[in-house]
């Protein structure tokens, strides 16, 4: 069902953890549809993408793709990053099944969350980024056992 | 290395070598048609009737009331409509549960759409239907109740003999999809008052296309497939012979080792359970602690996604599978653990692991091991355990 490139960045994920005072956290998804995609940027003073990390809830295409936008915006500057499409995580994973295109999506938006995140603190534009869909669904509770 | 441990066996299981041999002569040197008049191909029809007599048996009833088809999803889609069709003149309103597999759900959607009226019964947070609600669902012109016996995923087992005297009692026709529970659990449909039961070969070790569907003496159900005098014309069509001997051998093993077999499947299902909720946190049992398939372990883990668990199982040699929205094709997780009360977010960390008669004690410590480094390597990776642990400090 997943190409290798998919299954190596399921397997060995590059970029997991959590950066603290981060210069930019992006999360985007719910967990209702099953797929929740944080993104770090920490970004120095000329613009440029230091160090990036991710944590995913999600399915095995979910957690790839995170892995490869990771990869894809590292050591650029902002506005490379921006350019860093689905299209592109998806090629550079060899192709995903048609059903998991959307996971592609959410890691594109998970670096643009990031990115406005960014942006917002420091009071500053980035060209051509829009805001991005708040599509987590703050209302709902942690279920206890 | 090497490990291959299958824990799928709900979804289905490898034919028995005896079930295999049995089958073999019916492809080759007896090819003959049943029909035939010659005396080789008597000799099929007689097989065939041997076969019939086994499974009338096992439900404790005759073999005249037993009919193949070519697995469970047939059987419930001829019972219901046919069923339908054939009491319409009663009522148009059928009763079902909201957990049923899809080839009910699918069929009773069907027959929405043809006009009648579908009442789908809620289930309690055990995955058990409530009768009080299934008596008070029921209408003069209900003319048919359709109840699962066990289900797949969490292994609830319904109340069946309680929803078959109902159901006499109203003079409802009673269908059961019996696809999990038989072979699993002692079924005799007179003491339950079961008017029809869909039944599958490939679920207890016999081969897939072949099925069979039990209808009580009496209901005039019209035939699924037009054609020739084959299962007493209600399902025209040369016998798949091969299937049926193989079908009549697995189920004659199946109940002669009923219970020892299921025995030994709750005795390993309760130990794997006990260790995974007692060592891995965050995590619960889905479907009725008692009330249950003795294959049957279905678990949810808060926080991670059940995708990458079987994926990560699958690399670790363990074949298993979720209710995971990532598995089903659609966004939605299963509709059995979203009709047991669970939130969208845990229905998607779900685990089913279903036993079969080889599966060891020293399996599944090896899966269990396995599952408890995976449910931490995938909830480190979590943004929503980060969220819990940050929330809890």
């Amino acid at each position: 069902m997943y190409s290798e490139k998919v299954m190596d960045h399921f397997q060995n994920p590059r970029n997991v953890g959590e950066i603290e005072n981060a210069s930019g956290v992006g999360t985007v998804g719910n967990a209702k549809c099953g797929d929740i995609m944080r993104i770090y940027l920490d970004i120095d003073e000329d613009k440029v993408i230091r160090d990036v990390k991710f944590k995913t809830f999600g399915c095995g295409a979910a957690v790839a793709t995170s892995s490869m936008a990771t990869e894809l915006v590292k050591g650029k500057t902002v506005q490379e990053a921006l350019e860093v499409t689905n299209k592109a995580v998806m090629e550079a994973l060899d192709g995903l099944p048609p059903v998991k295109v959307h996971c592609s999506l959410l890691a594109e938006e998970a670096i643009h969350a990031a990115l406005w995140d960014y942006a917002e603190k420091n009071g500053i534009q980035i060209e051509g980024l829009e805001k991005p869909k708040a599509d987590i669904s703050e209302e709902e509770e942690e279920e206890e056992y | 290395m090497g490990k291959f441990i299958y824990l799928d066996h709900a979804a289905t299981t490898a034919a028995r070598p005896e079930v295999v041999e049995a089958m073999l002569p019916y492809f080759t040197e007896k090819f003959w048609n049943p029909s035939s008049v010659y005396s080789p191909a008597m000799e099929n029809k007689n097989v065939i009737d041997q076969c019939r007599e086994i499974i009338g048996d096992s439900l404790g009833t005759d073999r005249q009331n037993i009919y193949f088809t070519a697995g469970g999803s047939e059987s419930d889609n001829w019972a219901l409509k046919a069923a339908a069709e054939a009491y319409q003149g009663k009522g148009k309103h059928i009763i079902t549960s909201k957990i049923e597999h899809h080839a009910i759900l699918h069929t009773c959607e069907y027959l929405e759409a043809k006009g009648f009226e579908v009442t789908y019964l809620d289930v309690d947070e055990n995955g058990i239907i409530k009768l009080e609600q299934l008596k008070k669902a029921i209408r003069p012109d209900t003319i048919l109740i359709s109840i699962m016996f066990a289900n797949n995923e969490i292994g609830s087992i319904q109340p069946i003999k309680e929803i078959g005297e109902i159901a006499k009692e109203h003079g409802i026709i009673f269908h059961t999809d019996a696809v999990q529970a038989y072979g699993q659990l002692p079924i005799n449909v007179d003491e339950y008052h079961i008017d029809m039961l869909s039944a599958s070969g490939h679920k207890l070790n016999g081969p897939k296309g072949i099925g069979f569907l039990y209808i009580r003496k009496g209901l005039k159900l019209r035939s699924f497939i037009h054609g020739g005098a084959q299962e007493r014309k209600r399902r025209a069509g040369t016998e798949n012979v091969s299937g049926i001997v193989g079908l009549g051998k697995a189920v004659e093993i199946a109940f002669k080792t009923m219970e020892e077999r299921t025995a030994k499947e709750t005795e390993i299902r309760d130990y794997a359970i006990d260790r995974i909720l007692s060592e891995i946190p965050y995590c619960r049992l889905n479907g009725d602690r008692r009330k249950r398939l003795p294959n049957n372990i279905n678990i949810s883990f808060q926080f991670i996604e059940g995708e990458s668990l079987l994926i990560m199982l699958d690399m670790a040699g363990i074949c298993a599978s979720s209710g995971s929205a990532c598995t089903s094709g659609s966004l939605d997780p299963s509709h059995v653990l979203l009709a047991i009360g669970l939130p969208h977010e845990i229905a998607h960390g779900s685990l089913r692991m279903t036993l079969g008669e080889e599966t060891t004690k020293e399996d599944m410590d090896y899966v269990i091991e396995k599952l408890k480094e995976i449910v931490d390597k995938l909830r480190s990776m979590s943004p929503l355990y980060e969220d819990f642990v940050k929330k809890s400090r």
